[in-house]
């Protein structure tokens, strides 16, 4: 009885406390997004700025997930496969992004390409980098680096080299190896790096914030266009365009709950 | 084995000796050029005017405050996710009940939100138009409110699989000779998931001291009062003080550096086992 009692307790104290922290604020805003409307909704949504700021998002991310995939099966298969001096460092610098403040990435670029920094040069020479298109993705890239290196690292422990040298020793090179064999085996652990690479960089708001200048309808993306329409005193602007985010992050867990299993699976 | 296959040997060797090169050298090139020169470039720019002068920028009294109350919000933050994360996992892997799937699904939601979208939300709900009447934004409360929303997922993820992973039989045994029901998770189950929770709550720490999207909105950014150190730092570049952002910003920085060492200490002593 008193099992059971606590069972529930338990149970209830976790409910409870999702509830507070992510379900009722949620829910609310869902409901203040709609309280007048999809016809609103869609009005807020549909201003030039905010389709601006929209596509910019997707530029950056269309541009920092690729190159961070490519990066993170290059990065784990060195960690894992490939004794090299200096992996140790390696390892700190793929986690760092995950455990610093967005703020002092954005600080970090905006030192290293700004007018008196190491690569200033390229502003002088005409290569805007600072506020504009490539200080974001750059920005969104160094958050968004870790994900996939991290998935990928545990499955190619797991699943050993023996195929791979027995690959080998039946004369496939190592990008056939590579291709046929190390690839299909760590594909779901890639995708899901892949989702949660996508998530950062769709929602990613601090280090741009820093290094995009925030030129409306120019350098300004969906996350900085939520900040400036709640400046700007436009609840239901700011509201909608969250609206469009979370149902991403939304789709997002879908997906991953999804992959989930056949990734553990593999 | 014919003749042309010994022949093509030295030459496939070599080339793969240049695949592996050529991959190492991408990858240390692109960790180069997106990391390590940006956080090169930021620890130059916070000593460039000496010692003194960073010193200086650092215990200025505006930057200590925000220092101060990050800490210890972050603390609170970890403390809380430590003792909620561990019941939330607990509840997700021991009970069973309707729509708990569902539940499980959505500890990764602030993962996958936005911060900003977070802190606009968690205003609407407690902020001035509050319809349950509580009103919280632009106190220290709502920083802890924030931070525990984009700290969610860490302590429930670390630990859920520790206690997937557990042996029921243990417990079984403990019970059998006698232990009670509290005796049993104090003596068995704890001590197998705390390296669980504490790296768990190491992660959430680290993301606590960082965070600065989900307070922009709901904190005010008031200086001395709920200006946490992330905040303060972006003020700073906004007035083109760039060596007292940079200052501040090394700290963070350190203390990041210092978190994962931890975590990795801690990872080494959970899979001491497997090792030997």
């Amino acid at each position: 009885m008193t099992s059971a009692l606590r069972r529930v307790g338990l149970r209830a104290v976790a409910l409870t406390y999702l509830s507070a922290i992510l379900l009722g604020p949620l829910a609310l805003v869902f409901y203040r997004t709609f309280e007048n409307g999809v016809g609103a909704a869609w009005d807020a949504l549909s201003t030039p700025e905010t389709v601006n700021a929209f596509k910019l998002t997707l530029i950056i991310t269309a541009i920092a997930v690729p190159l961070n995939t490519i990066f993170g099966i290059a990065c784990a298969l060195a960690i894992v496969r490939r004794r090299f001096p200096g992996k140790g460092l390696v390892n700190a610098f793929v986690d760092l992004p995950l455990a610093l403040s967005p703020v002092v990435v954005g600080l970090s670029l905006f030192l290293l390409y700004g007018r008196d920094g190491w690569f200033g040069w390229l502003d002088e020479n005409g290569i805007q980098v600072l506020f504009s298109l490539p200080a974001m993705v750059i920005a969104t890239i160094f958050v968004s680096l870790p994900f996939v290196a991290r998935e990928v690292v545990p499955t190619l422990r797991e699943i050993g080299d023996e195929q791979e040298q027995a690959a080998r020793t039946l004369g496939a090179g190592s990008w056939p190896t590579f291709w046929r064999i190390t690839l299909p085996a760590i594909r779901w652990a890639v995708i899901y790096g892949v989702i949660l690479t996508t998530a950062r960089c769709l929602g990613e708001y601090g280090a741009v914030a820093v290094v995009s200048g925030r030129l409306q309808g120019e350098t300004e993306t969906a996350t900085l266009r939520v900040e400036e329409r709640y400046e700007s005193f436009d609840l239901a602007g700011a509201y909608a365009i969250s609206i469009v985010l979370a149902l991403i992050a939304v789709l997002v867990l879908v997906a991953m709950t999804a992959i989930r299993p056949k990734e553990e699976a593999a | 084995m014919s003749s042309v296959d010994v022949a093509t040997r030295p030459v496939r060797l070599q080339s793969e000796r240049a695949a592996t090169a050529l991959s190492l050298g991408l990858v240390t090139t692109y960790l180069s050029l997106i990391v390590a020169l940006p956080i090169a470039a930021l620890i130059f720019e916070s000593t460039s005017g000496g010692w003194e002068a960073f010193w200086e920028a650092v215990s200025s009294p505006e930057a200590v405050a925000a220092l101060k109350l990050t800490l210890w919000t972050s603390i609170a933050v970890a403390l809380l996710n430590a003792v909620l994360g561990t019941v939330t996992a607990w509840v997700l892997v021991r009970d069973s009940f309707r729509g708990q799937t569902l539940v499980n699904a959505v500890i990764d939601l602030p993962f996958a939100l936005p911060t900003i979208v977070a802190g606009l939300t968690l205003l609407a709900l407690y902020g001035p138009r509050s319809p349950v009447n509580v009103n919280v934004a632009f106190t220290t409360t709502s920083i802890i409110l924030a931070m525990l929303f984009v700290t969610l997922p860490f302590v429930v993820r670390t630990v859920q699989p520790v206690l997937l992973e557990l042996d029921h039989e243990m417990e079984q045994a403990a019970r059998s000779l006698g232990a009670s029901e509290w005796q049993t998770f104090r003596r068995v189950v704890f001590p197998n998931v705390l390296p669980g929770i504490l790296s768990g709550v190491a992660l959430a720490f680290a993301k606590a001291v960082g965070e600065f999207g989900s307070l922009v909105i709901i904190t005010g950014n008031l200086p001395y009062k709920t200006q946490v150190s992330s905040v303060f730092i972006f003020s700073r570049i906004e007035s083109g003080d760039r060596a007292g952002a940079a200052a501040v910003a090394v700290v963070l920085l350190a203390i990041s550096f210092a978190l994962l060492l931890s975590i990795g200490a801690i990872r080494h002593y959970a899979t001491r086992h497997d090792r030997d």
